[in-house]
């Protein structure tokens, strides 16, 4: 290999850029979840019922808020490509740290996948709605859609996350319209909740099941972290962009919830075959704009998600590699595009893999149960930061009142989720432990030896506490 | 018609993968390793004291 190439100057070392505001990561946070709004969610009115879903909503938007809020610290202080990995790495230790690593590059990738299948299924079905004839194959609309998105994740963080505020911006504008176009100042005349919401149809454990689904309405507001190298002010821009984004999200999946039902039978919402209850909403409206909008907000939010998903997972394997807990190959930097554009390159065949020959339903579980290990790992994380660097002995970009209270919060919602999700998905979850484990081992035993410990604790912080 | 967008949806796909296939190997072939892996964690070229930190 050529040192040097022709009439270019050369760094003497190349970083990521540092060319993100909070209005990115507000647009990686919500880009990543928007899509929950659209679809996902109504499964978990398959559970427990119209008012079941409405518990989970506001139970498992405790549990986001509590990860906001936690991450909010921790990130505005460990400003460190790998978002919770980095954190992992400063306050517990490697093996935590690997396990974390590859729950976030599980869960991205995973939701990538799912994504991209979606905007494959929504070619099809769109085509046929509006009378454009139809699509015999939904697979080369996956394949397209996600080169172009790996493309411009190649090409910069900038335009990627640019382009993913103004989708994104458009798709939560498509909730908001849709909510305004059934007039829900006018109660019974299009939303029609008082003859179409019930009882608890499954009683309270129906409500317990939900909590799995409900998860959909927020799940990757902690995406947002992965930006944390490459915003200008990590203190300000990380909370400012992660605490809107789950205030965003919070107030689309209220509109959304009370639309839905309010419009569909439970039953129908809820039926294992709805992909989109929203869009179906709005057809069942009789507004060609509706139609036309909320299928525009429905591919939109599916495209954002993957945009979004593709930079968190490229950023999580990047920084694993930087620390050699994978092949250091992986923590390249392009000298012109500055992004870890061989960590980018190798997760496209397997996001492919994933979306083409695995159910929806099996990607987006293996997405959700890497999350909530990730989110299960949080409130252990606070309380080790808080310990071994009390407040005071280091610069804070945000400190978050109450601990430990929604760390405590976190974690008993998070066993109740597990517990949810073992209920309908008992093999996927024991099947993902064991995954862990292997690996676990499959890092202590052949793959720790690489790492260089004094490495590793990059942040210029005193000795913690008690060491 | 929608045969023929999904070919040309297919030869897009290509065209874009070979283009970055392409890029990366260039890149490797000008730059190297030394540089390419030069990234630091808590580098912050915005704050001229931290350099090389």
């Amino acid at each position: 290999m050529a040192d040097q190439a022709i009439g270019q100057a050369r760094p003497q070392s190349i970083n990521l850029l540092k060319v993100l505001g909070p209005v990115h990561v507000w647009a990686l946070g919500v880009g990543i979840v928007l899509v929950g709004e659209f679809m996902g969610w109504n499964y978990a009115v398959g559970k427990g019922g119209a008012l079941g879903c409405l518990i989970a909503m506001w139970v498992i938007g405790l549990l986001y808020t509590c990860v906001a809020m936690i991450d909010s610290e921790i990130t505005s202080t460990v400003a460190a490509a790998g978002g919770q990995y980095a954190q992992a790495k400063h306050t517990i230790g490697p093996l935590m740290a690997f396990n974390v690593g590859l729950y976030l590059v599980f869960a991205y990738t995973m939701l990538e996948a799912g994504d991209v299948q979606v905007v494959g299924f929504l070619v099809q079905i769109g085509a046929g709605d509006f009378n454009l004839g139809a699509p015999a194959h939904w697979q080369p609309w996956v394949v397209l859609s996600l080169m172009i998105l790996a493309w411009l994740n190649y090409r910069g963080v900038f335009m990627t996350l640019t382009i993913n505020f103004w989708i994104t911006f458009i798709a939560f504008l498509s909730i908001i319209v849709m909510f305004i176009g059934v007039e829900p100042w006018n109660p019974g005349k299009i939303l029609l909740h008082k003859d179409l919401l019930t009882d608890l149809p499954y009683g309270w454990i129906g409500v317990l099941a939900s909590l799995h689904f409900g998860i959909w309405f927020y799940l990757g507001i902690e995406g947002t972290c992965q930006a944390a190298e490459e915003v200008r002010s990590p203190g300000r821009a990380l909370p400012l962009g992660t605490i809107t984004g789950i205030i965003t999200l919070l107030i689309a999946a209220a509109l959304t919830w009370y639309v839905a039902v309010g419009l569909l039978p439970w039953e129908y919402v809820g039926w294992d075959l709805e992909l989109a209850p929203l869009y179906d909403v709005a057809k069942v409206s009789g507004s060609t704009f509706l139609k036309a909008f909320l299928f525009i907000g429905t591919l939109f939010s599916a495209i954002a998600s993957a945009n979004g998903c593709i930079n968190d997972a490229a950023r999580a394997w990047f920084s694993m590699g930087r620390d050699r807990y994978l092949p250091v190959w992986f923590a390249a930097v392009h000298p012109k595009y500055r992004t870890p554009f061989r960590s980018i390159i190798f997760l496209i065949p397997i996001g492919i893999v994933f979306a083409i020959w695995v159910p929806l339903a099996q990607v987006i579980t293996f997405s959700i149960l890497s999350g909530l290990l990730n989110y299960t790992f949080m409130p252990i994380n606070m309380w080790k930061f808080r310990n071994k660097w009390p407040l005071g002995t280091i610069k804070r970009g945000f400190i978050h009142p109450f601990h430990p209270l929604p760390a405590i919060v976190l974690l008993t919602l998070c066993i109740a989720t597990f517990f949810a999700i073992y209920l309908g998905y008992g093999n996927q979850l024991l099947a993902m432990m064991l995954f862990y484990i292997v690996a676990s081992l499959w890092f202590v035993v052949f793959r720790y030896k690489y790492v260089r410990r004094g490495d590793q604790f990059t942040m210029a912080w005193p000795r913690p506490r008690g060491y | 018609m929608w045969d023929a967008l999904e070919w040309i949806a297919w030869a897009i796909s290509a065209a874009i993968f070979i283009w970055m296939f392409y890029d990366a190997w260039r890149v490797d072939r000008d730059y190297s390793e030394d540089i390419l892996l030069s990234s630091r964690e808590g580098v912050d070229e915005l704050i001229p004291e931290k350099k090389g930190a």
